[in-house]
């Protein structure tokens, strides 16, 4: 790395070395049984450049050749963009929590065990169904320099377990599943076991349900599905200063429902999206987007907050080595004090959903979600009375989360990027066959 | 690029006296280049380069796999991913025979991407640029480009020794508009497997979709509910990956007992007047290529003949737990996974109707046009559609703001009442699966017409 920055330096005013390896063991099972095991090992390393001014970018996975990495960063800086910001230089970073040697540790005949063991309890609920799972243990390493001074590195752990269930009757099929991941060792399957048993006990009947507008209780998992990606985006600092998120000009505006806060944090120990820094080596913090339904941040890496005229919020991230881009680290929506139990009794006719599919597909970026309910109940009078097909749900987060009938008392983590409760919605759009 | 002669050697050797049913080696070597604009700035430019490889090792039915950059000691990785494969194996190996073969395989081109100058690139971007900021209203733009060139050689302990070649390129136009606080985006996404050459003419369709863009801020939303749609050819490819295509992936379908029940070949899905084809072999779009990524020969299945299930796609595993034939299918987005069944060119082939038939004879309903994306349960699927109209009195009418349609495979393929005949393919797509995405394949149609599809709305 010392010797890519040498090289770097001598060519142009600034440089930038990011290295990143990985090395990953999934276990996978399919069709009940175990069908596969794996060894990954990645590294690579990409070179940012300011040269006269302008950026210039490479990435490669061959270690061996910095003159190729350094002529190829030459070569894009020629056309690249005015850099607008300064590398952080040495500095203190956070004492954030990520690896726990635990989890290299681990065998992999107990990560089979612990799919086996899912596999089983769950078939003892429900023979007939057909479960496709994975347990995956990987150790990672990020060493960032750059010609400021500036130098970070750390080592991660994380650790996932998933298990997805098809369910068949006639051409009817049930989708099933829960995932949980960690950067600690994961021990306990009896929780996953019991959330997709509980699906299962849920979605025994069907009900039926006409096209009109409903009151819709979102799951976690249904937050996830529904409202994550347009929120994501519409506090993405790269999307801001280019004046299409709709959150623009309106900070400090009240704008959700005055229960609701949301924030970005990647400080929360052995959380798979925390560590000490972002991509860029600026420190990671917990950032406030929503507080009591007023906007109140975005998210920037340092050439979007230059751009912007505001700070980092150490949100740079690279997608597999490549440039520098904000994007989310986890979001987390605070508790409100509904009981799920509660929000399901004090509802006369409605919906609970737990997965929406293509929600993502359509206008996002204006906030729009519409989406098939692959995972969803029927309320009537107080009750989940069954599941419902073919239908359809759709609205628009800045008409949803502007009014909530309740928001849920116990947050609970989907996958590695977002913390949420169940969220009640008064009225959402629904369309159906039924 | 690789010294090939030393790696086959090395590869050989590492291959020589495993203990297992089947082992295979894929080495793979990349060139890629990107350029993204956000708004008038150029934001992002950049190369890459990556070399790595894995090795997939089957005994008794069980696999292990081991992927790689550091291409040195390879036949400890081999023995690896062998004793991976023991620890999982418990039963007889299934895997379909295929001859060996050995070819080299290098792309067709008219004008190798990899080879026009960045120069050249940026300013043909520039231009499209300028036809959107010309337009009034709009708020900003994204363009993406990006192309890549790979080699892969793919070896396997049956003799097989394949090197193929591929290029692919794809942008993707993003136009925004905004009004206060709403805002309207028109999406374009263009691919091609190796030639640069229709990066050059979208001028018209760049212009259409900023007028679009801003058009959609005074467009009203349908309401939700069941109509009468019509797809063009765009949206009625993406309808067929999507709510059949996938369903033909054999891996879905070869360890479920109750999946094969209804999937049965023989089932009539739709009229006499539906066919559905998947086909690497097709030549020239960006889901075509000689081998897949176990070696075998593409081909071109016939999914739907005549509105009977008659195919599906296989990889050699599926294949022979079905006890059917090899169809070329086992695709790997690259060597950092294990290939399984994916799609190549997917297409329902043309029919009789002309459009002005298709559209003349509905009183109310929806023609939907392009493509933001799409996704499958198996049985239920969703797709949406960039553009969308009324359809009144048998014409086409107002422009709707973007409306996503769902519907279950089993009652949706019966619904499609005509067929057009005015075959188009679209290379716009990338397609994912697993972590496996976006896998560059074509999709393609005539205009189709739908009763009764679910469309979500206000």
């Amino acid at each position: 790395m010392e010797n890519i920055l040498e090289r770097a330096k001598k060519v142009a005013e600034e440089a930038e070395v990011f290295l990143a390896s990985i090395s990953e063991t999934p276990v996978g099972f399919e069709a009940n049984r175990l069908k596969m095991l794996e060894t990954r090992e990645s590294t690579s390393v990409s070179l940012r450049i300011i040269k006269e001014g302008k950026i210039g970018f490479s990435t490669t996975t061959k270690l061996n050749d910095p003159d190729a990495l350094v002529r190829m960063a030459v070569e894009t800086a020629q056309f690249g963009v005015p850099a607008r910001f300064i590398l952080p230089s040495a500095q203190l970073y956070p004492q954030i929590e990520v690896y726990d040697p635990g989890v290299e540790a681990i065998p992999i005949e107990n990560m089979v065990e612990m799919g086996d063991s899912l596999i089983t309890k769950i078939r003892g609920h429900t023979p007939e169904i057909l479960c496709h799972a994975g347990v995956s243990k990987s150790v990672g390493m990020v060493n960032i320099v750059n010609s400021r001074g500036g130098e970070a590195s750390y080592r991660k752990s994380f650790f996932t377990i998933g298990i997805e269930g098809t369910l068949i009757r006639d051409t009817d099929m049930l989708f099933v599943g829960e995932i949980d991941s960690s950067c600690r060792p994961i021990r306990d399957v009896d929780a996953l076991a019991d959330t997709v048993i509980e699906q299962l006990e849920l979605a025994k009947h069907t009900a039926s349900v006409s096209t009109g507008r409903l009151p819709v209780i979102l799951t976690p998992r249904g937050v996830r599905s529904a409202f994550f990606t347009p929120l994501a985006l519409a506090f993405n600092g790269r999307v801001v200063v280019q004046g299409a998120s709709p959150l623009v000009g309106r900070q400090g505006r009240q704008l959700f429902d005055e229960r609701l806060s949301l924030w970005d944090d990647a400080t929360i120990g052995y959380r798979p999206a925390s560590r000490p820094c972002d991509d860029e080596g600026v420190p990671s913090q917990r950032t406030a987007l929503i507080e009591g339904g007023v906007v109140a941040n975005f998210l920037y890496d340092l050439q979007t907050a230059a751009l912007a005229a505001s700070r980092s919020t150490g949100s740079g991230n690279r997608a597999r080595g490549g440039m520098p881009t904000p994007s989310v680290s986890a979001l987390v929506i605070e508790e409100g004090d509904t009981p799920f139990e509660e929000m399901i009794r004090n509802m006369r006719e409605g919906l609970v959903i737990d997965m929406l599919i293509g929600a993502e597909q359509g206008n996002v970026l204006g906030g729009e979600f519409s989406g098939n309910v692959l995972l969803g109940y029927k309320v009537e009078r107080g009750e989940i009375v069954g599941r419902v097909k073919d239908t359809m749900v759709s609205g628009n987060i800045y008409h949803a989360l502007k009014e909530l009938v309740a928001i849920g008392r116990e947050a609970k983590w989907v996958g590695g990027v977002l913390k949420a409760p169940a969220l009640y919605c008064p009225s959402l759009a629904v369309a159906s066959r039924g | 690029m690789l010294a090939t002669e030393e790696i086959r050697q090395q590869i050989g050797r590492a291959l020589k006296g495993q203990l297992a049913d089947y082992v295979e080696i894929r080495i793979e070597e990349r060139e890629a280049s990107r350029i993204q604009y956000l708004g008038r700035e150029l934001e992002d430019i950049g190369r890459s380069t990556s070399l790595g490889g894995n090795v997939r090792a089957l005994v008794k039915g069980g696999w292990g796999f081991v992927s790689f950059n550091e291409l040195g000691e390879l036949r400890g990785k081999v023995e690896l991913a062998v004793k991976q494969a023991h620890l999982v194996g418990k039963e007889a190996s299934k895997f379909a025979p295929v001859a060996p073969v050995v070819d080299v395989v290098e792309p067709q081109m008219r004008e190798d991407p990899t080879t026009v100058p960045l120069a050249r690139k940026k300013s043909l971007l520039d231009e499209y640029n300028e036809i959107i900021w010309s337009t009034p209203k709009i708020q900003t733009s994204v363009i993406t480009y990006g192309d890549s060139g790979k080699r892969v050689i793919f070896a396997n302990s049956e003799g097989s020794y394949i090197e193929q070649t591929k290029i692919d390129l794809s942008t993707r136009i993003v136009v925004i508009a905004r009004d206060d606080g709403d805002v309207q985006q028109v999406v374009l996404s263009e691919g091609s497997s190796g030639d640069f050459g229709f990066m050059e003419g979208l001028h018209e369709e760049v212009r259409q979709a900023a007028r679009r863009a801003v058009a959609l801020l005074s467009a009203p939303q349908v309401r939700g509910g069941e109509y009468t749609v019509v797809l063009d050819p765009v949206l009625a490819g993406v309808f067929a990956h999507e709510a059949f295509g996938h369903l033909s992936e054999s891996d879905f379908v070869y360890e479920n007992e109750r999946l094969k029940d209804i999937m049965v070949l023989g089932r009539k899905f739709g009229g006499e007047h539906l066919n559905i084809v998947d086909g690497a072999s097709i030549p020239g779009l960006r889901g075509s290529y000689k081998y897949d990524d176990e070696g075998v020969p593409a081909t071109k299945t016939y999914l739907i003949r005549e509105g009977m299930l008659v195919g599906r796609l296989h990889s050699r595993e599926t294949a022979a737990k079905m006890g059917e034939k090899p169809t070329g299918n086992a695709r790997a987005l690259d060597y950092r996974h294990p290939p399984i069944v994916r799609m190549s060119n997917t297409l329902i082939e043309p029919g009789k109707v002309s459009f002005e038939e298709m559209i003349g004879e509905i009183k109310e309903g929806v023609y939907v046009k392009n493509w933001y994306g799409g996704m499958t349960s198996m049985e239920m699927f969703t797709f949406s559609a960039g553009e969308a109209y009324l359809i009144r009195g048998g014409r086409v009418a107002e422009l709707l703001r973007p409306v996503v349609l769902t519907g279950n495979v089993f009652t949706t393929l019966e619904n499609i009442d005509a067929i057009g005949n005015d075959l188009e393919m679209n290379q716009g797509g990338g397609c994912g699966k697993g972590a496996q995405s976006p896998l560059p394949v074509a999709n393609g149609s005539p205009h189709i017409r739908i009763r009764r599809c679910l469309l979500g709305g206000r």
